[in-house]
């Protein structure tokens, strides 16, 4: 059923669905290297360093590629259910995920930013403990996307 | 959900380690740019370790369950021109990208033997961290893993 549907997609979801996709997978590469950096930041040479990193990363990379999966979805859900249908069961899974996802990464750039200029270490060890929770949620996300449970 | 379902859904969560290990790789490289430190080089490694995992699982993953679908699959052959291209582009971009980290390893090395050694600062190191072969076979492997994703959307010729 997937790959008649693929074979039929119109050329016009392409473009979204190139962002969407491109966009989530960039998201997902900033959030790990946030959660890595954080996490491991107490047993390097340059915890400072690191936190930054984690915190610029979030907010120069993350950011921008939440914004661009997250708009290149509705791009494409206006394309392929338009009007009030009901949305599919993975597609209500990756709204929650994304909504609940949103909120996550947004602590969780807060917490790094807070904890480049206080340097705690607890703040920085939450923010990549939230990354880590976060990415989890991305991957049962994309399993959705992908496999489209009913 | 079918066997196929979980098949394809392998192969985009692998799509989705490959590039998120690239930004990581991108990230990493922006972060300690031409950086004379070796502390600050060395205390990216875990970072590149679990880049390395990543780029591991996504690479294995995309071409594994990517053919298998090609064959398993009715409405596409492994015959297809963007089957074939997208096979070509990613033997290109893995070995490209490993000559990439080749690289980047033998400097982590030597930032590691520097930091250990006591050094603070080294003009080598610097330069090993800034445009080098290293870094240009990185940009290609990104532009090659740019070019697979844009042919596995828009399968010219399907």
């Amino acid at each position: 059923m997937i790959a008649l549907l693929a074979s039929i997609r119109p050329d016009s979801w392409n473009f979204p669905l190139f962002l969407h996709v491109g966009g989530a997978a960039v998201f997902f590469g900033a959030v790990t290297i946030s959660a890595v950096t954080q996490l491991t930041a107490a047993r390097v040479p340059e915890p400072d360093l690191l936190r930054r990193v984690a915190f610029r990363t979030l907010l120069i990379v993350g950011l921008p590629a939440f914004i661009i999966f997250r708009g290149a979805a509705e791009w494409i859900r206006s394309k392929e259910f338009p009007g009030d249908a009901d949305d599919p069961t993975w597609l209500g899974i990756g709204y929650i995920i994304s909504d609940l996802g949103a909120l996550i990464f947004l602590i969780a750039l807060i917490l790094a930013g807070i904890s480049v200029r206080k340097r705690k270490g607890w703040l920085t060890q939450t923010s990549g403990v939230l990354s880590v929770i976060l990415l989890v949620a991305l991957l049962i996300a994309t399993w959705a996307m992908a496999a489209k449970p009913t | 959900m079918s066997f196929d379902d979980w098949i394809l859904a392998f192969h985009l969560i692998s799509a989705v380690a490959l590039i998120a290990a690239v930004t990581m790789f991108s990230v990493t490289i922006a972060a300690v740019w031409r950086s004379d430190d070796p502390a600050a080089v060395t205390s990216f490694m875990r970072v590149g370790l679990v880049g390395n995992i990543l780029v591991t699982i996504g690479s294995l993953g995309t071409i594994i369950f990517g053919v298998w679908l090609a064959i398993s699959l009715d409405a596409y052959q492994l015959w297809d021109g963007w089957v074939i291209a997208a096979i070509i582009l990613w033997f290109v971009a893995i070995g490209v990208g490993k000559q990439a980290g080749d690289g980047y390893r033998a400097t982590s090395e030597m930032a590691a033997q520097l930091d250990s050694s006591g050094s603070p600062r080294s003009p080598e190191l610097a330069a090993a961290m800034g445009v080098t072969r290293a870094f240009w076979m990185h940009c290609i492997s990104t532009l090659l893993i740019f070019l697979i994703l844009v042919d596995m959307i828009w399968k010219p010729g399907a």
